[in-house]
């Protein structure tokens, strides 16, 4: 498994929609263009609502994946 | 890519009815997950929503009128958590049954993870979500400018069609 880099991570775990997005939208803020944001969710809401909310954003999910019960995320923020 | 601005986000127009507990909810989430995505999101706040603005949320839900909703235990063994409760309708109307059922509901979506009313309300202003009292509501109900969080707006029906006009989504709640 590919080591991915991350300049700001955010850890979600335990809670559920919205809160992943809603803090995934704050974090995004807080880094700049080009960087990358790493999301940890336990919510299984997540596997569909972080991808949605890349689409609407235009920011980029670079990887998602599973690891126990937690949901790992990297998105690149496009602008 | 609001129909009036092709350039500019997207536009939710949400209309919050309601203000029990249960129900304060939906517009509070959507509303902040709308902005979160970067849209444009205004709440139109009228009747017993109106009540979701005040300083101090006081929202409260009764299962009296809610026959589907499932009356489970948000603590104790899981093999108790995970029954649902036969409630007989008499014993709702028993006076600190709606405390006890929303005291319940509050500890199950604190167990869930869920944020309160209070905090996702604060993610919507921090957020940049418009929250529009509805003028005519406030007069019958006798609410005035003060009874309300800094950040309400004071609007009618036609300020709200008016943004609503050129919304993609619109909902009613």
């Amino acid at each position: 498994m590919t080591v991915l880099k991350a300049d700001k991570t955010i850890d979600c775990s335990g809670k559920l929609c919205p809160a992943p997005i809603v803090e995934t939208s704050k974090g995004i803020k807080q880094i700049e263009v080009g960087q990358v944001l790493q999301l940890i969710a336990t919510d299984a809401g997540s596997l569909m609502d972080v991808p949605a909310w890349a689409r609407q954003t235009g920011h980029k999910l670079i990887d998602s994946r599973q690891d126990g019960e937690r949901f790992i995320y990297h998105i690149e923020r496009t602008r | 890519m609001s129909k009036a601005n092709p350039d500019g986000p997207k536009r939710l127009a949400l209309i919050a009815s309601k203000g029990t507990l249960d129900w304060a909810y939906p517009p509070f989430i959507l509303g902040s997950a709308g902005a979160a995505m970067g849209w444009e999101v205004g709440i139109f706040f009228t009747f017993y929503g109106l009540t979701l603005l005040k300083h101090e949320l006081g929202a409260e839900v009764s299962p009296l009128g809610n026959p589907a909703m499932p009356m489970k235990l948000p603590f104790g063994p899981e093999s108790m958590q995970k029954i649902e409760w036969p409630i007989p309708t008499a014993l709702m109307a028993v006076p600190g049954f709606n405390g006890l059922a929303t005291g319940l509901m509050k500890q199950l979506f604190d167990k869930k993870g869920v944020s309160t009313i209070d905090e996702l309300r604060r993610d919507c202003v921090d957020l940049g979500v418009r929250l529009i009292a509805c003028q005519m509501t406030m007069d019958v109900f006798g609410f005035t400018r003060d009874s309300f969080i800094a950040e309400a707006e004071i609007g009618g029906a036609a300020m709200f069609l008016d943004f609503a006009a050129d919304a993609d989504v619109q909902l009613f709640v």
